[in-house]
């Protein structure tokens, strides 16, 4: 069964500054959310590997460096590309705007609340990341 | 007999035309007996420069005096009589005289023709008008260089060489560039249509909007240009117009000295013209029916001619393999030999990548190559060239056409070059003239091999080539710095510096369009941020997304997401008031913890982001940058107040040395000590910067450390006073805020230098120099300002304010 899509208000799109991002708490759930110009991207704001603020990061095209100890996170899938080959992926969140609002889709959080999905490599095709399930450990 | 040679007058040689072509083929002339006595028109106003390099002076590359060839005092010394401004009008080929417009008639012996060619204008109605330009000479380039401005729309008419090089040089000076070709491919002269259109894809990825297959027909405007009008009626809006269509050489001096004229002067392989005594170079001649418009014909030909005029007549001049580069910096283009498809009996090899931008195709007939282009990529191009030029039999080489056997560096290794080769194709520099540099005259760094042998001094592509072989036979050469800031970006941040100084491009996503990848990554965008603050003196646009996550929030990020802060306490002196403060300050945020730091300040630790700007009202303080690349403190003793050993009063010099230096930003950060004795009691010593008081004297010292690694500071100077010694301390200081690499601190700066030379540019600089510095310092001081004022007026609405959602639950 699919959850349904939830929509959440977040803020007016301005709050967010060009090539910057900013952190807001959604039930408990921190997310940094980057302004790439022509869009919106969502992300965990814990780095994966010391819970850094990447809302506080530089962003690079679609990646963001966080401010801590310079790993680099794709944002629009959430894995680690650097360092390389680096096995573990953050939540993405889809972003839309209406009405200068911008919006996002939390239905991803309801299904997780640890910030951390380890993630492996599918053989087949070795871009794409897949979670696997995280077994007994969940809050 | 003796006495008769002496007497015997020198013959009169008079050059016409003082461009290129016409003083390289004087400076061969040279090079043969004293023949001569020698005088040179010029209907320009300038010293003999390097035309090619216009357009670089344009984009704002290089200086007008930087493309100089021969300064007045190459004339001088070579007893050459120079007229400048005076543009001939008349031959009397029966006489033996030129006239000039100025009313001057010279006497000839031998008469040199070097008139070289003139834009040509094509018929479009009202093309007079203000603002429609030619980009030919120094003259125009200067009025393009006046007229051009952020914001205007700019036009060139004509998709060459010449155009798109225009074009870009008005991009980088801020305008909104259009380049509209008659024909349906760029440069398609040089190009074939699939070059063509990948040339296209690049021009319009860097923001010049290109148009193909239009004629214009009128240039609108009441008076001024507004706009241009196009065949079919079409017309597109316009503030500047550059006219870039082409070149027609200047034959009409030769047809009035009744000379054979087509469309250049005819000259045969000696160069000689129809009349025995009147001699022509260059691009107003004509030789086996081409006329050429590029640097490396008119120097072969000025050889030839310099031996047929000097009596040494032999050599021949057999046409040259036409090859051209667009001097366009991030946009490759090279093209050589012929480049049409339907040559009978020739194949074509061909690769290219859509995604790289990289299209690279090789025309053969007979196994030998006969025509290169390539875009995208040109690191190969010598290795063509040279296939070209020798005719070489590839057919052993088949598999390794576009592809070198891995380890070979892309035609690049120099000992592979045979001595005979060409290295410079603009100036006609063979390996052998290289090598023979470096063991008979002791050329040993790429400035003396330029000047020696004008290597490398033409459109530059050769550069890297000149340096590996200068790196492989000279013991000790040192290679001009070259390593990249990153791979964004493919320029040394020296040379980048160097580029940015003469452009109008404020801030960093600019230079990152214009000179990167358009991204740029945590690498490059910090580093680009403090080259445009130093650069324009803090009148930058400052963008805050270029920063790092310190500089955005004037707080040194910790471990834990939060920041600390850090008040200015300059020299370490504070007040019972002042420390009452901060306590208090402490108490009420809940400070996790206070701590007295090395540099005899006060750091309050563990605070959250969204109180920043409470505290630093609260405070009262400034910042004290302890959280970035910038002036942090000028540690000091107690100096003569209370000490029983202080010489000199260092808590009142560092006090006034840290106000005159606090706010500003430097390339790596930037610690200062003042001591009253050499006790050393505040380190000054292991400082970036240290003020060391002596009996009657103060020590300035730099390139200190005690960090990562330790290093004892240098001697600066020794002044008598205190000004003089904190005037020496911010010499030094600027200095270094121009010089250094991003995040090189001074002890590694010092070290690169040499003291020597960072002595002798700063403190023994001489006057003008030093103000210069000190004017760059002062008004850079000016407009900096406390950061944490921010708190009053935030750069964005959220810069310290963590977003609320609208909505906090889940629906």
């Amino acid at each position: 069964m699919t959850t349904p899509k939830q929509w959440i208000r977040i803020t007016a799109c301005e709050n967010i500054p060009l090539r910057e991002g900013r952190a807001v708490k959604v039930g408990g759930n921190e997310i940094a959310i980057f302004n790439l110009g022509d869009h919106f991207l969502a992300v965990d704001n814990r780095c994966p590997h010391n819970g850094g603020p990447l809302a506080d990061g530089i962003v690079s095209g679609t990646t963001v460096v966080c401010p801590l100890h310079a790993w680099k996170i794709d944002l629009e899938c959430g894995s680690v590309t650097k360092p390389a080959n680096t096995a573990v992926c953050l939540r993405t969140f889809p972003t839309r705007i209406d009405e200068g609002v911008l919006l996002l889709e939390a239905s991803a959080l309801e299904k997780r609340s640890e910030e951390e999905i380890v993630c492996r490599r599918v053989a087949t095709s070795p871009a794409v990341l897949q979670p696997i399930p995280e077994p007994a450990n969940q809050v | 007999m003796v006495e008769k040679v002496v007497e015997k007058k020198l013959e009169k040689l008079v050059v016409v035309g003082n461009g290129m072509a016409g003083v390289a083929c004087v400076e061969q002339i040279l090079r043969h007996a004293p023949k001569f006595e020698i005088t040179i028109f010029g209907d320009e106003t300038h010293v003999n420069y390097n035309r090619i390099l216009l357009s670089s002076v344009l984009a704002g590359e290089k200086s007008l005096d930087d493309i100089v060839i021969n300064g007045l005092d190459w004339y001088q010394k070579n007893g050459i009589d120079l007229k400048l401004g005076v543009r001939i009008t008349d031959v009397d080929a029966v006489a033996k005289t030129v006239t000039g417009n100025d009313g001057s008639v010279t006497p000839f012996d031998k008469l040199l023709l070097a008139t070289g060619s003139a834009p040509i204008i094509p018929s479009i109605d009202a093309i007079e008008k203000d603002g429609v330009f030619v980009f030919r000479n120094l003259d125009d380039t200067r009025a393009l260089l006046e007229r051009s401005r952020p914001g205007l729309k700019a036009v060139v008419i004509g998709g060459g060489l010449l155009g798109l090089e225009a074009a870009r040089g008005l991009q980088v000076q801020g305008c909104e560039v259009t380049v509209v070709h008659l024909m349906d491919t760029l440069m398609e002269r040089q190009l074939d249509a699939t070059g063509g259109s990948y040339l296209s894809d690049k021009m319009n990825r860097l923001g010049v909007t290109v148009l193909l297959g239009l004629s214009t027909t009128a240039i609108l405007g009441n008076g001024k240009v507004e706009g241009v009008q196009f065949k079919g009626g079409g017309s597109i809006p316009a503030d500047l117009v550059v006219v870039a269509v082409g070149i027609r050489p200047n034959v009409l001096l030769g047809q009035q000295a009744g000379l054979e004229t087509k469309r250049g002067i005819v000259v045969n392989d000696y160069m000689e013209t129809s009349h025995p005594d009147m001699f022509a170079v260059g691009e107003c001649v004509q030789h086996n029916g081409i006329c050429y418009g590029l640097v490396a014909p008119l120097l072969e030909q000025g050889k030839v001619l310099a031996a047929t005029i000097t009596g040494n007549k032999g050599p021949t001049y057999q046409g040259t393999v036409l090859a051209s580069k667009l001097k366009i910096m991030g946009v490759d283009v090279f093209s050589a030999g012929e480049i049409g498809d339907k040559v009978d009996g020739s194949e074509a090899v061909r690769f290219e990548d859509p995604s790289l931008g990289i299209y690279k195709k090789l025309t053969l007939k007979d196994h030998k190559l006969t025509g290169v282009i390539l875009v995208g990529e040109t690191a190969d191009s010598h290795r063509y060239m040279e296939w070209l030029r020798a005719g070489t039999d590839l057919t052993a080489l088949r598999r390794q056409l576009l592809f070198p056997e891995p380890g070979q560096d892309s035609g690049l290794d120099a000992a592979q070059i045979s001595d005979s080769d060409t290295v410079c194709g603009c100036m006609g520099v063979t390996k052998g003239a290289i090598i023979h540099a470096v063991h008979d005259k002791g050329i040993s760094t790429m400035a003396q091999l330029k000047e020696c042998t004008r290597a490398s001094t033409g459109c530059g592509s050769c550069t890297e080539l000149c340096q590996h072989l200068l790196k492989a036979v000279v013991p000790d050469f040192q290679e001009e710095s070259k390593s990249t800031i990153c791979k964004c970006i493919p320029y040394s941040e020296g040379n980048l510096r160097d580029i940015l100084r003469g452009q109008k491009l404020r801030s960093v996503q600019e230079v990152l369009v214009i000179y990167g990848d358009g991204i740029g990554c945590e690498v490059c965008k910090p580093a680009l941020s403090y080259m445009l603050d130093m650069l324009w003196c803090g009148d930058h646009d400052e963008d805050r997304s270029m920063r790092y996550i310190n500089d955005r929030v004037h707080a040194n990020i910790q471990k834990d997401g939060t920041f600390s802060v850090i008040p200015r306490i300059r020299g370490g002196v504070t007040s019972p008031d002042e420390l009452r403060r901060i306590a208090d300050v402490a108490d009420k945020y809940k400070v996790p913890m206070v701590k007295i730091t090395g540099s005899q300040r006060i750091d309050l630790l563990g605070v959250k982001k969204a109180d920043l700007p409470k505290m630093w009202a609260d405070l009262g303080m400034q910042s004290g940058q302890a959280y970035t690349k910038g002036v942090r403190m000028v540690k000091t003793c107690v100096g003569t107040d209370f000490c029983r050993f202080g010489t000199q009063d260092s808590t009142s010099a560092g006090i006034e040395l840290e106000r005159r230096l606090e706010n500003l930003y430097t390339p790596h950060k930037v610690k200062m000590g003042a001591v009253g004795c050499p006790r050393n009691c505040a380190e000054a010593t292991v400082k970036d910067i240290g003020l060391v008081g002596q009996e009657g004297s103060w020590q300035v010292v730099v390139g200190g450390a005690a960090g990562k690694s330790v290093r004892k500071a240098d001697l600066l100077i020794t002044v008598e006073t205190t000004e003089q010694a904190i005037e020496a301390a911010e010499l030094f200081f600027q200095y270094y805020r121009e010089n250094a690499n991003y995040l090189e601190r001074t002890y590694d700066f010092v070290v690169r230098f040499g003291m020597e030379k960072v002595r002798k540019e700063t403190v023994y600089a001489l006057n003008p120099v030093k103000h210069g510095l000190l004017d760059r310092l002062h008004k850079s001081k000016a407009l900096s300002h406390d950061p944490w004022l921010e708190r009053e007026s935030p750069r964005t609405p959220t810069q310290f304010v963590q977003i609320e959602p609208l909505e906090t639950t889940l629906v």
